[in-house]
């Protein structure tokens, strides 16, 4: 068993609940995550999935340390970061990277494609020799250079998305986040951006925490999966087995929810009519 | 898309209408000893209320007919054309500064930062502004400078607030979630990737702004609080119009156009370039 | 028995001329689901909105005709139009959020379409809501009727608007993506109460959709749709057998699926689209001939 790239031991991450701020004084916290065991093993892509309000994307922000957790440890490479302050972090971040869920809101408007690449070389010391590496990174999503000096209102949504993946790939990390980089695309996009991802890891051999709702996509591109339900890890095991043998009832039941596209009259169960149609 | 396209084909008419106007003032405003007929400042009892050049009992030479004491309307506008931009420039300036800044600093940093800018914001505005220019420059004494300082003073919170808003709407953006991940700092981050994007709401209030310091002065120097009651300003102009407005409509008359156009034309031309700025948005 | 819902060759452009829907065809017949699936810029919620009378204004119908129960909406004066639409279709919207008013009780809101436009009076339209949460299986109707929408979860918002959409029995739902920003588990709940509803009231459903997987459980007839123009159109279960669209295939060998990983998310291959890219070219130019 390779050792884990991510360490993670009783994680707890608590946030300001506005919802329930009173008028005058701070929010109540609430614990989004509360207590979490797992491992990232190196060169591995391992699937987090749950529904809304799972946590899995607090649980994302917390490995990448754009929130700090609350209790527990979180182990990178050896390195305690749970409470690392942001300077100290800031010589790890290329290691942490992330590709967002919307390309849209993840591109800045004002910025060339090639300066949204180009920002987070320069930052991390590889600002020599910028042109071929942004070069490098484009000719990597399969981006054609001429896209160097577009903006992102030039851009299709699984071309953006493709640059969101050249700029965190771009350092070269140990880790890349994925949150769910897909779903807000079409089908025949998402079918492109997954085979690059998957390819792009494979080669790289990246350590990807993969967030998804889908457990479809996640089948496909994942080894292991962490099932999340309202802050707590309900399933964690190797992908095949969580799909053939799902020890869990809320893992059955996510399973069998999903709408295959082939005919099966008995998927939906309607109750027999109680009234005849009219 | 395409509404898209006609909307930016108007405000490009509008753009070039109210930049024309402004252009030609301002050229005056420079130029005002070279291109105004007469002096602006020349007593001459034995042209008294003489109407505008159409109407008979004109005298050539002066377009816009003259005041009670016979001094040169055009002339006169045109001088006031330059205390009007300078107090429009220095102080829209000023007050963007400000203002943007506390802005930017309160809606990006978000907490005490915010907590304490907003309140200040709160008090501010809570004193009716005109009365509080009349306060200042009282305090302060008359003259060019003071008017500036009480604009500025004053309206810095109109910045403080549109720009605190439209920071803390970027500032939820990926992107500048991401530029942390790039391993950039708080202010860094700040200046890098939310900036630019509030740049056209600044420049849009700026314009805006500007016309707003106009008709300030104006106010000021209608109530005789601005600077000495010599320098010919438009709201002196129009302060004295209104006494002689049945013997000659015309001293009231062509400044009130005069300021009307202008003020419309720094809103118009704000929100012209802002829309020339956006198309990179969506 | 005539159709529900008959569109025939129905063409729409842009300001700028470009057509968003290419001759669109299709029939719904009574008590039938039809499912409009395709990917962005399909034009599958446009044709929703073309029959629900709401399309956004820089778009207009340049041709073809939409008949409800028979009548032509285009002889129609627009007020007339209005009210048959009004009274004869209902839509279950995308987002359960934004349909609702924010700031008025769920009780109000879904009375006033039954009262404002139906001319029922307030106590029959009470009791008919009552009796539709019941079927939308909502347990405590006294507290639902008095909340605000933000109260609700997403889920039972979406009940509350299927409910709202059959209330006034109309002949025809259009379904917007009805469970696209819904999770999984409450997303079968969801289809599985609008196809129970469908089949005890007898509604005729437009059902649009980007999700093959919904496309099989819930319709019995489906169009393909492509940059506003269907390229296959056929029984649901035929569909799935054979698809015989190039298009078609490919989108169904790039969703994914759990049951076979690598045999599914398959990119769409490039000859498929530029196939697809002629043949619209062609239809603009057989099209663009007689109207000059």
């Amino acid at each position: 068993m390779a050792e884990p790239l991510f360490s993670v031991r009783g994680l707890k991450v608590a946030l300001p609940d506005m919802t329930r701020k009173p008028l005058i004084g701070r929010a109540p916290l609430a614990e989004i995550l509360k207590g979490l065991d797992f491992d990232l093993p190196k060169g591995s892509v391992t699937g987090i999935v749950g529904e809304s309000g799972s946590g899995k994307s607090t649980l994302g922000r917390a490995l990448v340390r754009l929130l700090e957790p609350s209790a527990g440890s979180v182990t990178f490479d050896g390195l305690d970061i749970t409470h690392l302050p942001e300077a100290e972090l800031r010589p790890l971040r290329r290691n942490l990277q992330m590709i967002f869920q919307d390309p849209m809101s993840s591109l800045n408007p004002r910025r060339t494609i090639a300066s949204i690449i180009a920002a987070p070389l320069k930052q991390n010391g590889l600002g020599d020799n910028l042109r071929a590496r942004i070069a490098e990174a484009l000719q990597r999503v399969g981006l054609p250079q001429s896209f160097a000096s577009r903006y992102r209102h030039e851009l299709s949504g699984g071309q953006r998305q493709r640059v969101g993946i050249a700029r965190a790939l771009a350092l070269s990390p140990k880790f890349v986040l994925a949150d769910e980089i897909v779903s807000g695309l079409d089908v025949s996009t998402q079918a492109q951006i997954l085979t690059l991802l998957e390819k792009l890891a494979a080669e790289m051999g990246l350590t990807v925490a993969f967030i998804s709702h889908d457990l479809s996509v996640i089948r496909r591109l994942c080894r292991q999966v962490i099932v999340m339900r309202e802050g707590m890890i309900v399933e964690a095991s190797a992908t095949d087995a969580l799909f053939e043998n799902p020890r869990q009832s809320y893992t059955r039941d996510l399973i069998s929810a999903i709408p295959l596209p082939e005919i099966d009259a008995g998927w939906l169960n309607i109750p027999p009519a109680a009234k005849a149609p009219t | 898309m395409d509404d898209g396209r006609i909307s930016r084909h108007g405000s490009g008419a509008k753009l070039w209408l109210a930049g024309g106007w402004l252009l030609l003032a301002l050229l005056a405003a420079i130029f005002a000893p070279l291109v105004a007929p007469q002096d602006p400042l020349a007593q001459d009892l034995m042209l008294e209320r003489l109407p505008p050049f159409w109407m008979s009992g004109a005298e050539p030479g002066y377009w816009l007919g003259t005041d009670s004491l016979g001094r040169d309307l055009l002339s006169r506008l045109i001088f006031g054309a330059r205390i009007a931009f300078i107090v429009a420039f220095a102080a829209a300036t000023a007050a963007c500064l400000v203002g943007s800044t506390l802005g930017l600093v309160a809606g990006y940093f978000g907490g005490w930062a915010d907590r304490i800018i907003s309140r200040i914001v709160d008090v501010w505005m809570a004193f009716p502004p005109v009365l509080f220019a009349i306060l200042l420059v009282a305090v302060l004494g008359t003259g060019l400078s003071s008017v500036i300082i009480a604009i500025a003073v004053i309206d810095w919170t109109r910045f403080c607030r549109v720009i605190r808003a439209e920071t803390m709407g970027q500032s939820r953006m990926d992107y500048v979630e991401n530029a942390r991940i790039a391993g950039y700092g708080r202010i860094g981050i700040m200046l890098r990737e939310v900036l630019p994007n509030v740049v056209p709401s600044i420049v849009a209030l700026l314009s805006l702004e500007m016309g707003i310091a106009v008709i300030v002065e104006a106010i000021l120097s209608f109530v005789n609080l601005s600077i000495s009651t010599d320098d010919p300003t438009w709201g002196g102009i129009i302060a004295e119009g209104r006494l002689s407005i049945h013997q000659a409509w015309w001293v009231l008359v062509f400044p009130l156009i005069t300021l009307i156009l202008t003020v419309l034309s720094f809103s118009q031309f704000g929100e012209g370039l802002k829309a020339r700025f956006d198309p990179v948005l969506r | 028995m005539s159709a529900c819902l008959d569109i025939r060759d129905l063409s729409a452009v842009l300001p700028n001329g470009q057509r968003v829907l290419r001759s669109v065809s299709l029939a719904v017949q009574p008590g039938e689901v039809r499912a409009l699936v395709g990917e962005s810029g399909a034009g599958k919620t446009m044709i929703g909105k073309a029959v629900l009378g709401v399309l956004p204004s820089s778009v207009r119908i340049v041709e073809g005709d939409m008949l409800l129960e028979g009548e032509d909406l285009g002889k129609l004066q627009p007020k007339a139009r209005r009210t048959l639409i009004g009274a004869r279709t209902a839509l279950i919207p995308q987002d359960p959020l934004t349909a609702l008013n924010p700031s008025r009780r769920i009780g109000p809101q879904m009375t006033d379409r039954l009262v404002r436009i139906l001319g029922w009076s307030g106590e029959k339209a009470d009791q008919r809501i009552r009796q539709l949460l019941d079927e939308v299986q909502i347990r405590d109707p006294d507290r639902v009727l008095k909340n605000y929408p933000h109260e609700l979860s997403g889920g039972m918002r979406q009940r509350v608007l299927i409910a709202a959409a059959f209330a006034a029995e109309p002949r025809l739902i259009v379904a917007d993506e009805p469970t696209t920003a819904l999770d999984v588990t409450v997303q079968k709940q969801i289809l599985r109460l609008i196809a129970q509803l469908q089949r005890e009231h007898g509604t005729a459903i437009l059902f649009v959709t980007h999700d093959l997987g919904v496309v099989a459980k819930i319709s019995q007839k489906v169009s393909v749709l492509y940059a506003g123009k269907v390229v296959e159109e056929a029984e649901t279960a035929a569909l799935f057998a054979a698809p015989q669209h190039p298009y078609t295939r490919a989108l169904m060998a790039a969703t994914p699926r759990y049951t076979d990983p690598f045999a599914s998310l398959k990119p769409v291959d490039e000859t498929v689209l530029a196939g697809l890219a002629a043949e619209i070219a062609s239809a603009d130019q057989a099209w663009g001939r007689p109207h000059g």
